[in-house]
């Protein structure tokens, strides 16, 4: 089995929100020298599934990435925690790409590294939220694909994904290759060995740039970017006890007409 | 570009009726095709949908496509997606909406791709501006910021709607409109992979989505028989129980209780977050909850800053107090 896994480097979403800064001129989160640059959770999740995979059946695990110079950390991590090889697609030609050029370019790279049997990508990307990236790729490569995997199963060149609905789950069945976007139910990421990330740290990683992959035309801009205001302070309870705190958060609902 | 026409919104059903999600799409499609001067088509498609068409109707669609056949029986990316772009290709509108829902976000996608257009997912507001290019509003990371979409290059001008972001009209049963049958021209040969099960997550109450109470627990519940205290509150307020991704990840409760940008999006009248310290995409996916309550030992617990009522104790301590008065009040 041949698997690319597409990750993409983020802010850390879990900072204080008081740590998260914009640039409202160029549209765009501002990284603040404690903020630190992470793989996408969802990613992450991503990369786990195809190492559960590979637990079981004999695959090799390509990691592709479009992103800065500094992506090539989280490749790193990727291949400390089980991935074989990683891929980093660099340009300044790309560095305006939204959802759409993502994809393009991805799609792009992913054909010329030639013959997955099957790409997994995050169901979303931790900034953006678009979660459009995975089924973009999947169209542009003329491959089915099915979204929200909460668990994947191959066998017999087939995949079978156990996919997260509105009221319960639904298996679909499809003919590899195929595209698999994975949400957080498929569970936690495993942590990398002491040993891989050592390994991982010598690794060489290849940069395709824009003489390699044309950029694409991107479909959507942002008019607008800002941090939406909070409506009221919020009024803490007092109270001799926690008990009696609890007590009168209950009265307060009522007075609000809440309960 | 001058050539389109129309607003066009997919529709869904839940129990043999419109989804709400599907008035919602209708209201706001009306006030867009309103402005625009043009017309509101619904398109419904699956297998034994047209019985709804004149429902559509009534909540504001001028015209209501129907794709009525065996073969839609199933959600199936491939079948839908084939479906809505020679539709696409037909009817050649301005506007295409899709609800967020599991439908919408697997099918607005890859047909945005295919149509070459942009598309923005999980809108909460939309509105045209002078040149009458639609905004589209959307949380973005995790819902520390909001940003505003325009798609110039490509049409339609897409977006899925975020559940209960927008007002549906009154229902007018007076309203008259046309019903069409649409033949998309597929067969199953089109059509890869299959749908082999389906499985119901097991509900003890009220839906998460449609509950006016929602009581969410996060990783300082600590395990799962701390868990079944929620499940109290939230029987006795008559609402669900709801949680973030570490008691999912931990196996403390379902993993279909996990609320937030990837799991669930509520918007009820009374949200009470229990031990969760407020990660961006959680509180990103409870942003329309009229009041936010929350219940934490740390005061720099980030929910602190979207939340009308603060609690800072510990909450196996205030729970009893709170759960004895909410039963007087009730009583009375």
């Amino acid at each position: 089995m041949k698997i690319a896994v597409c990750v993409r480097e983020i802010l850390d979403p879990e900072i204080p929100s008081k740590a998260f800064k914009i640039d409202a001129e160029a549209k765009r989160a501002i990284k603040l020298p404690e903020v630190e640059l992470v793989i996408s959770d969802y990613d992450a999740r991503a990369l786990e599934a195809a190492l559960r995979i590979k637990d079981s059946l004999e695959s090799e695990i390509t990691v592709m990435s479009l992103g800065a110079e500094s992506a090539k950390d989280i490749i790193r991590r990727c291949i400390a925690m089980g991935a074989d090889e990683g891929i980093l697609v660099s340009d300044p030609a790309f560095d305006d790409s939204d959802s759409f050029a993502t994809a393009c370019v991805l799609a792009e790279a992913i054909k010329k590294q030639n013959n997955f049997d099957l790409i997994l990508c995050g169901i979303q990307e931790g900034d953006w939220d678009s979660g459009q990236v995975g089924s973009g790729v999947a169209e542009l490569l003329g491959i089915p694909s099915v979204t929200r995997a909460g668990n994947i199963e191959v066998n017999d060149g087939k995949v079978v994904v156990e996919r997260v609905v509105t009221d319960g789950r639904e298996t679909v069945e499809m003919l590899l290759p195929a595209l698999v976007t994975v949400s957080s139910e498929i569970g936690e990421p495993r942590y990398p060995s002491i040993r891989r990330v050592r390994e991982a740290a010598k690794k060489e990683i290849p940069t395709w740039t824009a003489a390699d992959i044309a950029p694409a035309i991107p479909r959507s801009e942002i008019v607008s970017l800002f941090i939406p205001s909070r409506e009221a302070e919020c009024e803490f309870i007092a109270g001799e006890s926690p008990e009696e705190m609890g007590s009168n958060l209950a009265l307060k609902l009522r007075e609000a007409k809440a309960i | 570009m001058t050539d389109r026409k129309g607003v066009v919104i997919v529709g869904e059903l839940s129990d043999d009726n419109l989804a709400p999600i599907t008035t919602e799409l209708l209201g706001i499609g009306r006030k867009l095709a309103d402005d625009l001067g043009h017309e509101l088509s619904a398109v419904l498609i699956g297998s034994g949908v047209g019985q709804v068409a004149s429902e559509a109707i009534h909540f504001g669609a001028d015209k209501v496509y129907v794709i009525d056949n065996p073969l839609f029986k199933d959600y199936l990316t491939d079948s839908y997606v084939a479906a809505l772009d020679n539709l696409s290709r037909q009817l050649k509108p301005e506007i295409l909406l899709l609800g967020h829902t599991s439908l919408g976000r697997d099918l607005a996608p890859r047909l945005a791709f295919r149509l070459g257009t942009g598309l923005t997912q999980d809108c909460i507001e939309l509105s045209l501006d002078e040149e009458r290019i639609v905004h589209k509003t959307k949380p973005v990371y995790g819902g520390n910021a909001v940003a505003v979409y325009v798609c110039r290059e490509g049409r339609p001008q897409m977006a899925t709607i975020r559940l209960k972001a927008m007002e549906p009209i009154a229902c007018d049963d007076s309203q008259q409109g046309e019903i069409l049958p649409f033949d998309p021209q597929i067969g199953q040969a089109d059509i890869r992979g299959k749908v082999v099960s389906r499985e119901e997550d097991k509900l003890t109450g009220i839906k998460l989505e449609e509950a006016d109470v929602v009581v969410c627990g996060g990783r300082g519940i600590g395990d799962h028989e701390s868990f079944q205290q929620l499940e109290e509150l939230a029987r006795l307020l008559g609402g669900a129980v709801g949680a973030t991704r570490p008691p999912c990840d931990n196996k403390w409760c379902p993993a279909h209780y996990q609320v937030g940008l990837t799991g669930k999006l509520v918007s009820p009248l009374l949200y009470i977050g229990i031990a969760l310290s407020g990660a961006s995409q959680h509180l990103a996916g409870v942003s329309g909850s009229k009041i936010i309550v929350a219940i934490n030992s740390d005061p720099e617990a980030n929910i602190f800053r979207v939340a009308r009522f603060g609690v800072v104790a510990n909450w196996k301590q205030v729970l009893p107090g709170f759960v004895s008065k909410v039963k007087e009040l009730l009583a009375n």
